[in-house]
């Protein structure tokens, strides 16, 4: 590959290649602060290549590839290309990780303690994490909570936040000493802004937290939450993990042993204050049971 | 610039790894990984002292071929529930077989699909049975189902619909249209049993179905694992008899060219011919980054493929059909 960087997020390390210049640009801007991939020997490879070698410079299309693929992905602009660099990346640790049993979840961590939130796409779920992020929990990721089956320890995987459309502007006014990559406009999934973790998430993304409590929270509705038993759980996480039938019985005792250890709460809010706010009443709760 | 050539050098010879640096690693197990051959080197691998990061990724591949290993035994369980009650023997093939009867060639290897092997005039029988027992077709297409059913040496692919996985009903092990015929009811006849009441080919029909599988069907992709299995299988039972059992297939160049192409990529190597090493440039072509190069070579032996499957004028008209429904070549 002509253009190439590594980097290590969290305890999984990548190699991007990419035919063009501007996408590796990028991510080396945005990923300054990430060391490299432990051993100089990264975990997966992401490959961003034109189609045909003509469409390196007629009308650029960025085609996602690498370790493990999936047969129908759409290439993107070469303007996106960052965004389709991360989809890749995304893509290698959906398809191939076995380490660790993924949730499709935001995780944040205070006091040693780890805070998921999961949901569908719209929950929600990374606007939170960002600006929990920025109020004082530490963030460790957006996209994958890395359950590892030995320890029943969640890692961080810190790679940059996606915000999308409406949740742009709320993270710019939130997060305004935030830095921020180029916005994507027009993209299959709408807008697209990256925000780069703080310093604290990156320098402390190699320590793992003990799982706490768990969100389900949802947009649009008016302020409530209720407790979610735990078969809503299981099966829920289920659905909500790309690797757990190709873990076998590693990842049905991960997720019974998670759903069994942390409480779990499905909070539905108006705005994003709300959401703080009830988050917040969720974990002095915890604290108290525990303390009780 | 690394080819498959160092995925063939450290599993032959595990210890050279050591003398790689992070880049070479990274290459070695992207090869490794695109030619499915990953869990099979990190079984290689084991115990030497290799850098932590690599340490890791091999442990993961280990514990993923183990969970792979369980799951293709459990899937040739449940054909084996539906079949044995209709007096059908299930016969497994290719890595399900190899890890069902516990070969060196099964260790770490990488199991998609279930291939077996019944007898031609029960396939009926055999594809009403599976039906019934929740396998359902994937291929939709008038064109490709009547394909397979005149032509093949297999049913259509089905797929059961809650494990989503695949299992192949083979009834020979070539093509109907190839022009070599292997012996469907030797094969059968000399299966061996395992005590889990499944059977398997003998060794050396083991042998010749890779043989022929590579070089009298396929266009070699996936090459070097099937020659992998055909190091280990000989390097596990010999080749007592071989000849005369290949040549009795009809199948005595391919299994020739087997031998002598894994002893070269995996063994004491081999004398070869111009032939041979056009076969090894095509079996080695991935570059650092796993993926496909020499193009020309590539599409050589695609073509070829298709002329061994057809006759050239059935190979025209199926290619017509082919271009008509939009398909391009992978």
């Amino acid at each position: 590959m002509r253009h190439v960087f590594s980097v290590r997020i969290g305890p999984i390390g990548f190699r991007i290649g990419s035919d063009w210049r501007a996408p590796i640009e990028q991510l080396a801007e945005l990923y300054s602060h990430y060391p490299a991939p432990q051993d100089g020997v990264p975990d997966y490879n992401v490959r961003l290549f034109a189609a045909r070698p003509w469409r390196r410079v007629v009308r650029p299309s960025v085609m996602i590839g690498g370790d493990f693929v999936l047969p129908e992905a759409a290439p993107l602009p070469l303007a996106q290309g960052l965004l389709a660099a991360e989809m890749g990346m995304n893509l290698q640790m959906a398809l191939g990780q076995r380490r660790y049993l993924l949730l499709h979840a935001s995780v944040v961590e205070r006091d040693g303690r780890a805070l998921l939130m999961t949901g569908v796409s719209g929950s929600g779920k990374s606007t939170l994490a960002a600006l929990l992020g920025a109020r004082g929990w530490r963030l460790m990721g957006d996209e994958f909570a890395l359950l590892d089956p030995a320890t029943g320890l969640v890692h961080a995987f810190p790679r940059l936040v996606s915000l999308k459309n409406q949740a742009i502007g709320v993270i710019e006014q939130a997060v305004p000493e935030g830095r921020f990559g180029p916005l994507l406009a027009g993209t299959p999934k709408g807008d697209i802004r990256h925000l780069v973790p703080g310093a604290d998430a990156i320098a402390a993304m190699e320590t793992p937290a003990r799982p706490a409590l768990l969100l389900f929270p949802s947009f649009g509705y008016a302020a409530a939450s209720r407790a979610v038993p735990h078969s809503e759980v299981f099966v829920r996480l289920t659905q909500a993990s790309t690797n757990y039938t190709a873990m076998g019985e590693r990842g049905f005792t991960a997720l019974t042993s998670l759903v069994k250890a942390i409480p779990a709460l499905a909070i539905d809010y108006p705005d994003t204050d709300s959401a703080l706010a009830q988050v917040e009443a969720a974990w002095s709760d915890l604290a108290l049971e525990a303390a009780s | 610039m690394n080819d498959g050539w160092l995925l063939a050098r450290a599993l032959r010879t595990p210890e050279t790894t050591l003398a790689l640096n992070g880049a070479g690693w990274t290459d070695l197990l992207a090869i490794a990984r695109a030619e499915q051959l990953i869990g099979t080197l990190a079984h290689r691998l084991e115990g030497l002292a290799v850098p932590n990061a690599v340490q890791r990724i091999l442990g993961d591949a280990r514990a993923s071929a183990e969970q792979g290993r369980i799951a293709a035994l459990w899937e040739a369980e449940m054909a084996r529930r539906v079949l044995t009650p209709l007096g059908v023997a299930v016969v497994l093939l290719k890595g399900t077989a190899f890890v069902a009867a516990g070969l060196a060639a099964g260790q770490g290897r990488s199991i998609g699909d279930l291939d077996i092997l019944v007898a031609r005039d029960r396939i009926d029988v055999v594809e009403a049975a599976l039906l019934a027992g929740g396998w359902e077709w994937v291929k939709p297409d008038p064109y490709d189902d009547a394909y397979y059913r005149r032509w093949m040496h297999e049913l259509p692919p089905l797929i059961h619909r809650d494990r989503d996985r695949m299992i192949d009903v083979h009834h020979t092990i070539l093509p109907l249209t190839a022009r070599i015929t292997p012996d469907a009811q030797a094969l059968l006849e000399a299966s061996i049993e395992l005590a889990t009441d499944m059977r398997v080919l003998s060794p050396n029909d083991m042998l010749v179905h890779a043989a022929a599988h590579l070089f009298a069907d396929g266009d070699l992709a996936g090459g070097m694992r099937n020659l992998w299995d055909v190091h280990c299988l000989v390097g596990e039972f010999g080749t007592d008899g071989l000849v005369q059992r290949a040549a009795h297939h009809g199948l005595k160049r391919e299994v020739g060219r087997a031998l002598r192409l894994a002893a070269a990529l995996f063994g004491d190597g081999a004398t070869l011919s111009a032939a041979d090493r056009l076969y090894l440039r095509r079996l080695t072509a991935r570059d650092g980054w796993g993926w496909p190069i020499r193009p020309f070579t590539r599409l050589g032996f695609y073509i070829r493929s298709h002329l061994l499957r057809m006759p050239p004028m059935m190979l025209a008209r199926h290619l017509w059909i082919k271009w008509r429904h939009g398909h391009t070549p992978a």
